[in-house]
């Protein structure tokens, strides 16, 4: 490293060190912070809360679980056929 | 075989004596980027809870610590994005600054108004780095980018941060 180098890392440096001071002053760090309280039973209430699997297919479920714009976009694909039914080979030739 | 190897192999068992011993260092470290106790809890319990839900895809030779770090940075970062700007240590007075004139306040005021101002993923290192004076290597880690992304981040926040501080007439 160069000595130009040295030195604009070294006023770099010095620069970050004040900002931190200045920020300090307004937040004041927090250091290390302990929980007031074990963190267990309330894991175990999550662990319990937890939404269980469904083993069972459900049709609404299916429906309701597909985003929206595939929706929009099967919908624009079936206006599109409808109005122009020219475009059905050559959205099958693409498929 | 370690806590985690247990986990891993299916022992859940492993699973308490694993979140003792990590639960102060998560709960630390994400209240140092969200700054709210209550949310820290909650962000720390979900963050084992996605161990949990990933235990049979977990690297049992790998470092839990590390993966519980990222994974709380990012659930931090993703609660940082929800709140309002506004919300965010608006609220959280220094303990002398009771004592402070009203430049002095406004002052702090104006620094907390332009941190706060800052997107999330400048904001968590901005705190990390800056407030909270952790190594760039292990902020790095925590947030899963490599150390001169770390180095990039804080270059950019400080840029912005002096222009903003420049505006409401701090000179850092």
């Amino acid at each position: 490293m160069t000595d130009e180098k040295k030195t604009d890392q070294k006023k770099h440096d010095e620069q970050l060190a004040q900002l931190g001071k200045t920020l300090r002053s307004a937040i004041p760090p927090l250091g290390e912070a302990q929980p007031q309280r074990d963190l267990w039973p309330r894991m175990l209430l999550r662990m319990e809360g937890a939404p269980k699997i469904s083993v069972r297919w459900s049709p609404l479920q299916w429906i309701a679980g597909v985003p929206w714009f595939d929706w929009a976009l099967l919908s624009a694909a079936g206006v599109a056929m409808l109005f122009f039914p020219a475009l059905i080979p050559a959205l099958l030739y693409h498929l | 075989m370690d806590l985690l190897q247990r986990f891993a192999a299916g022992d859940l068992q492993a699973f308490e004596p694993l979140f003792r011993q990590h639960q102060r260092e998560v709960y630390g470290w994400v209240l140092r980027i969200v700054r709210d106790p209550a949310a820290a809890e909650d962000l720390a319990v979900e963050t084992f809870w996605r161990l949990y839900q990933k235990r049979e895809r977990l690297d049992p030779n790998g470092n839990c610590a590390a993966w519980l770090r990222r994974v709380a940075t990012n659930l931090a970062i993703d609660h940082l994005r929800r709140m309002q700007p506004t919300e965010f240590l608006v609220a959280e007075p220094a303990a002398e600054e009771r004592g402070d004139c009203v430049v002095q306040q406004e002052t702090r005021a104006a620094i907390r108004g332009a941190v706060n101002e800052l997107s999330p993923k400048l904001r968590s290192v901005v705190q990390l780095v800056l407030i909270e004076e952790q190594p760039q290597a292990s902020v790095a880690e925590g947030l899963g980018i490599s150390l001169s992304a770390v180095k990039l981040r804080i270059f950019r926040a400080t840029r912005i941060l002096r222009r903003k501080l420049a505006e409401r007439g701090v000179r850092p």
